[in-house]
């Protein structure tokens, strides 16, 4: 797993509906192995397989003319389970960032805790992205974490992330090294409150 | 100054807060299961640390065992071996596991409110998001990714922003036939399937009040379900009542002291919510849901809505969804034929449950083109029901039922519904696949489950009591 984001500038895949839930990104039957390796040869599974395991051509990720390192979803994006499984399964399959106008809670704070970047953007801005891409497909977009800027056809917004996401983000620190850090504190913690 | 119940709860467990971001939040007990967790030790192991506090966490099989022949090994084998794994990270940890063949095994959210391990004042988590049932005995739970479930195995501690905080008010007495899970399809309907999304619900009123503890569960359980981080509901005496006595409920002079702590577990008067909702519980109906989200519900008594009352912006999600379940926009749902009728998962499989559906159920016969799984929320939910009879009730009506485990909630095990059937379903959601590669979930109560498993089809409960 590619630890630290700062600058993605790639073209976007766009998957322009509302409340894609966790069972979609990552069926629940795919959720038997016990790495965290793998998962994105079965993102979508259902969407973007038949039952007998070929291709649904209408689907988006079926479709050469859309690649690229960030995924754009409509709004209430990772909806439904707490499965991390859908997290490393957009990760696995090669995206870093995510952009949506809304995500559930659960599913952004896997993906900060597994450097997939969760850009919630306006959702006039949503629109002006899905219209970049459906005009071209080869249409760029830039987001800059640093500057907190999600840009397309040189039209930008800024985005919320808070600082300390931000620093672990930049660095490629996880929460685990800080709690570890302040182990102390946390036993001094359960003294004073047993 | 005034505080409301999560506050109460959130302060006391707050270890620091970071400037200008997270609060370190200590967690009193974590919940595990076989299919969140084995990453989560291999990422212990691989930093090469102990668990923290291996006594703090329950664990139990229930994602995907058997419901039939638990005795057997496993058929399926990465389910075997995600089983296995579980039992050998255990022993190895030194946590305690109620797998299969335990007395206490069951779903992770019924076993943990019926062995008193689930206590009003505490925080709990479970790499499940559904671990928001555990707030009915007021105290804060929720969901984690198995990042956090490490993150607890490694420290006891997670990294948490302090959420928003909403109320919803329930008032007035329920009408005839609508129970606890009506409440709150009816809830979810309304502020729709992301409406709470940043917020965690605190559920109050007099119907709230009025409610079992069950019930209260099956609320919480669904919170979630409108984009919640959890849901809670202050302890009465409804609470202390229920706990008392249990397996891990504190006994003699630490109950006393306990329950003196609990009973200053409220919203004070004037405590500031981002957010306040009051719902007449006279308004409820009996409710199902007809699309893929939980938000999708409507009175069985109602009309699916015209593509004209959708959103613009929402119709071609809108349009994909009712294509999937193969029913008609503007449509009424009543009279429509269910293949499957699925009374479990950890939002309708306790006891109360069953025994709400055995006394509709009792005498009658399920309809010819009807399968009825019935699957018991844990091992003591299944002996209590053996004890009072219910499975000869079940049995004589020509229902199925097995052992416990999440079962067709999610179809990870066998128990899945074939492609295109429906399936009236007591579990809390209805995605696309969700009990099986198309398969089509209805959303309803455990009574509405009842009748439409003696009906053959969605039927209006009221005209049968
Ligand atoms: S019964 Fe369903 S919702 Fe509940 S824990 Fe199991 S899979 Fe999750």
């Amino acid at each position: 797993m590619s630890k630290s984001i700062n600058k993605i500038n790639s073209t976007a895949v766009p998957l322009n509906l509302e409340n894609v839930d966790t069972d979609q990104i990552i069926p629940a039957r795919f959720l038997k192995a016990t790495s965290r390796e793998g998962f994105g040869e079965n993102l979508f599974r259902d969407w973007r397989y038949n039952s007998d395991g070929t291709p649904k051509k209408d689907f988006v990720l079926n479709n050469p003319a859309y690649k690229g390192k960030i995924l754009v979803g409509g709004k209430n994006f990772g909806c439904g389970s707490s499965r991390e499984h859908a997290a490393w399964a957009i990760k696995d399959a090669g995206f870093d960032v995510v952009v949506s106008s809304f995500f559930a809670d659960i599913f952004k704070n896997n993906a900060l805790n597994n450097f997939l970047l969760p850009v919630t953007v306006s959702d006039a801005f949503l629109t002006k992205i899905f219209a970049a891409i459906e005009k071209d497909a080869a249409a760029e977009i830039k987001v800059d974490l640093e500057a907190q800027t999600i840009s397309v056809n040189g039209e930008s917004e800024k985005f919320e992330i808070n600082n300390y996401k931000k620093t672990c983000l930049l660095n490629g620190y996880d929460d685990i090294d800080y709690l570890l850090s302040i182990k102390g504190e946390i036993e001094a913690f359960e003294k004073a409150h047993s | 100054m005034p505080k409301t119940l999560f506050e109460k709860i959130w302060d006391k467990h707050v270890v620091k807060t970071i400037e200008g971001g997270p609060s370190v939040l200590y967690i009193d007990t974590q919940f595990i299961h076989e299919v969140t967790s084995p990453q989560a030790f291999k990422g212990i192991e691989k930093r090469g640390i102990e668990v923290f506090r291996p006594k703090q966490i329950v664990a139990t099989a229930d994602h995907n065992v058997p419901t039939l022949h638990q005795e057997l090994p496993i058929k399926e084998e990465l389910s075997r071996v995600q089983v296995e794994k579980l039992i050998e990270n255990c022993k190895k940890h030194g946590v305690e596991l109620y797998g299969l063949g335990h007395p206490y095994q069951g779903i992770v959210h019924v076993i943990g409110p019926e062995l008193g391990v689930t206590q009003p004042g505490q925080t709990y988590v479970c790499g499940d998001s559904h671990t928001s049932t555990h707030g009915a005995f007021g105290s804060i739970a929720f969901g984690i990714g198995t990042s956090e479930v490490e993150m607890v195995m490694a420290t006891q501690c997670l990294m948490q922003s302090k959420p928003k905080l909403m109320r919803i008010n329930v008032e007035g007495t329920l009408g005839k036939g609508v129970v606890s899970k009506d409440i709150i399809l009816y809830i979810i309907a309304h502020i729709s399937a992301s409406g709470a999304t940043g917020y965690f619900v605190e559920f109050a009123g007099s119907a709230i009040r009025s409610l079992s503890m069950e019930s209260r569960m099956t609320i919480c359980n669904m919170s979630i379900e409108m984009g919640a981080r959890g849901g809670m509901i202050a302890p009465d005496q409804t609470t202390f009542d229920y706990i008392k006595g249990r397996q891990f409920a504190p006994k003699g002079a630490d109950w006393d002291k306990k329950l003196a702590q609990w009973k200053e577990l409220y919203s004070d008067e004037g405590a500031k919510f981002d957010k306040e909702i009051t719902i007449n519980a006279a308004d409820i109906e009996p409710m199902i849901t007809y699309g893929t989200n939980p938000g999708m519900g409507i009175s069985v008594a109602g009309h699916i809505p015209a593509e004209s009352e959708i959103e613009t912006k929402e119709q071609p999600a809108y349009r994909k969804s009712l294509d999937y379940m193969g029913l008609a926009a503007g449509s009424e749902i009543k009279g429509k034929k269910v293949d499957y009728v699925f009374i479990g998962s950890c939002t309708n499989s306790r006891i109360e449950d069953l025994r709400l559906v055995a006394s509709f159920v009792k005498g009658k016969k399920k309809a010819d083109n009807v399968e009825v799984w019935v699957v018991p929320g844990s091992k003591q939910v299944e002996k209590q029901a053996i004890e009072e009879g219910i499975d000869k009730v079940f049995e004589a009506a020509g229902f199925n039922l097995r052992q416990p485990g999440c079962s067709a909630c999610l179809g990870m095990n066998e128990d899945k519904i074939p492609a295109g059937k429906y399936c009236i379903s007591t579990s809390n959601r209805n995605f696309e696949g969700r009990q099986g590669p198309n398969a089509r979930t209805l959303l309803a109560s455990p009574l509405t489950a009842a009748v439409a498993a003696i009906t053959g089809e969605v039927a209006d409960i009221r005209e049968f009591i």
